[in-house]
């Protein structure tokens, strides 16, 4: 029950990072592996400010900005240094590295222990209002009370921040400017008939994906008190696999269904993770492994069980068929004899 | 009056000094006039892609001019150029976004001539627009509004790129053999539609075309390609009596001749 709720927690903050690959991956059509970089750059910068005695919401802001700076700078690389969107996407990803070591001072770790984050603000605020007593008297009622977790706040507070990101994202997706940046991914050639500059369309959208998952970097800093500087390998995926599940499990019928999905992904993957670690099988460093092999299966099965079902339809039809021409061959033979 | 599209001796060479060296245009001059429909036809390679291309701002001349409404346009990038050149290509799929709604789709057309901002992309205003403008293809498309277009056939998707190449009347439209693709059929009701929209919003046509039937059914002016080069160009009076024979008896005819001083300069 205690690992299902961090796995909530964590899942609606991870889920502003998928956001951000969701605008980079589907909405750009653009395999952007900046992820990796700015989602330790946010981390780090807000970190950074925090220990230097910043205000932790002005240093997660802080963070958010630097993410669309790197966001902007692979965008740039790709479109003006007409390098192909991975290899760009990798190189800014590797520069990062040691930018974000600069910002952590040439160390790999920033701990944010006792210092005030953005969360113990949050908590703060949320004990004085005393919805935690409520909420946890109404598990207790209908059977649930075994293991209740400290504070509510964090989750709810972050689900109305996620929810916020989301709409105002559906609402930018709506905007002119939005409906050029989803032309771009989708055709090109089309909205460069229609007088968009698809190059500073790429700009501002790699910049917006990726200022969301600094903010999501800085965040999780934050909630897990330290920035690490390994603390983004494997993000991408991560991204991309909340993605992949959200889509494959809540469909993507509009954008508002799709950024919704997202959300779910990433709360859904958590839960898978924190379910797969219970296994005593697996040690916490086989996490990767596990994510690469959720990946793996929900880009394979969809289609395995598609072909699937497009089997069972052909052989139902030949059978149909069979039957079909069965009984003409009677009726024919019953004419010839009646004759 | 002023002309409307200049090109003033537009030179283009492909992979120039290499084996592969092919030329693209060499010396195009033309004019059209504001409400001109020009028709232009030729063998593959000929350079009527070309053309298009060099106009549109895909590609850059080596040499030359290009001047619209007497303003030259040769350092405006593509996109910058698309706000007074609507085109539709030869390709259905080529012109709209397949994974956007019709309505999105006919919105992002219709931001065609202005800053893009902020602002909602589809207002109840702009919608009761576009439900107009698509009643006008007679294709039933206005019941499936916020249908995705790549659910669309070939035929519909290019009757709406047509439709939104079209709705805000730009100052040059480009045609693309952009019936080429379709079967008979739909091939008509396109033709058909572009004849109605082209003389409703009186544009300035450039139509490529393989079809040499089509060639002469529409439009005022017909230009032949050959090698780069504008070989023939026939007025709207000798238009008129213009036959698929006779296109093909000038076409003979010069490019013959064109072939005994090839082979006189050899010999």
């Amino acid at each position: 029950m205690f690992a299902l709720f961090s796995a909530l927690e964590s899942g609606v903050i991870y889920a502003i990072m998928a956001l951000g690959v969701y605008l980079s991956f589907r909405i750009l059509d653009f395999p952007d592996l900046t992820v990796d970089g700015s989602f330790v750059t946010g981390a780090a910068i807000s970190a950074t400010l925090i220990v230097h005695g910043q205000n932790p919401f002005l240093a997660t802001i802080a963070g958010m900005l630097a993410g669309f700076i790197a966001g902007c700078l692979t965008g740039i690389l790709h479109t003006k240094g007409k390098i192909n969107p991975l290899l760009s996407g990798i190189l800014m990803m590797i520069a990062l590295y040691s930018i974000n070591l600069r910002i952590m001072d040439q160390r790999s770790n920033v701990p944010l222990l006792g210092e005030d984050t953005s969360f113990t603000l949050i908590t703060g605020f949320w004990q004085k209002l005393g919805i935690d007593g409520a909420v946890n008297n109404l598990f207790t009622a209908i059977g649930l009370g075994g293991s209740l977790p400290k504070t509510w706040g964090i989750f709810f507070i972050m689900a109305i921040v996620t929810l916020l990101i989301k709409f105002a994202t559906d609402w930018f997706l709506r905007t002119e400017v939005g409906l050029a940046i989803r032309a771009t991914g989708d055709n090109k050639r089309m909205i460069r008939s229609f007088s968009a500059n698809t190059d500073s369309l790429t700009v501002l959208g790699l910049g917006l994906s990726n200022a969301l998952v600094a903010f999501a970097g800085a965040l999780i800093a934050q909630y897990g008190g330290f920035a690490d500087v390994g603390m983004g390998i494997g993000m991408i995926i991560i991204g991309l696999a909340s993605v992949i599940i959200g889509e494959a499990l809540f469909g993507t019928k509009s954008i508002g269904r799709a950024t919704l999905a997202v959300i779910l992904g990433a709360v859904v993957y958590r839960i898978i993770i924190a379910f797969a670690l219970q296994i005593e099988f697996f040690e916490t460093g086989d996490l990767k492994l596990i994510t690469a092999l959720i990946v793996v299966c929900s880009l394979v099965l969809p289609k395995l069980l598609d072909a699937r079902k497009e089997q069972a339809r052909k052989a139902k039809r030949r059978q149909l068929h069979r039957q079909a021409l069965e009984r003409k061959g009677e009726e024919i033979a019953a004419t010839k004899i009646s004759s | 009056m002023k002309k409307l599209l200049q090109l003033k001796s537009v030179h283009k060479i492909f992979n120039e000094g290499t084996p592969d060296e092919k030329i693209g245009l060499s010396n195009i001059q033309l004019e059209l006039e504001p409400g001109d429909f020009v028709t232009v036809i030729g063998s593959n390679g000929a350079g009527k892609s070309t053309l298009m291309n060099v106009v549109s701002g895909v590609l850059y001349p080596d040499m030359g001019e290009l001047l619209i409404k007497g303003k030259n346009v040769l350092n405006l990038p593509e996109h910058k150029r698309s706000r007074f050149i609507g085109r539709v290509f030869q390709d259905p799929m080529a012109g709209t976004a397949p994974t956007m709604t019709i309505e999105e789709n006919l919105a992002m057309a219709y931001a065609r001539n202005k800053r893009r901002s902020l602002k909602r992309g589809i207002t109840k205003k702009s919608k009761e627009f576009f439900q107009e403008a698509v009643k006008s293809l007679h294709l039933g498309l206005e019941n499936r509004f916020t249908a995705k277009v790549g659910l669309l056939s070939g035929g519909e998707r290019q009757a709406l790129s047509l439709l939104m190449a079209t709705f805000t009347e730009p100052d040059i439209l480009l045609l693309d053999e952009h019936t080429a693709a379709l079967d008979p059929s739909r091939a008509a009701l396109i033709t058909d539609l572009t004849k109605e929209i082209v003389s409703k919003h009186r544009l300035t046509t450039l139509m490529v075309t393989h079809n040499m039937q089509q060639a002469i059914d529409l439009g005022n002016r017909l230009i032949m390609m050959d090698k780069g080069q504008i070989i023939l160009d026939v007025d709207e009076e000798n238009k008129k009596q213009l036959t698929v024979e006779r296109l093909l008896e000038e076409f003979q005819r010069i490019r013959g001749e064109k072939m005994a001083s090839d082979r006189a300069l050899l010999s």
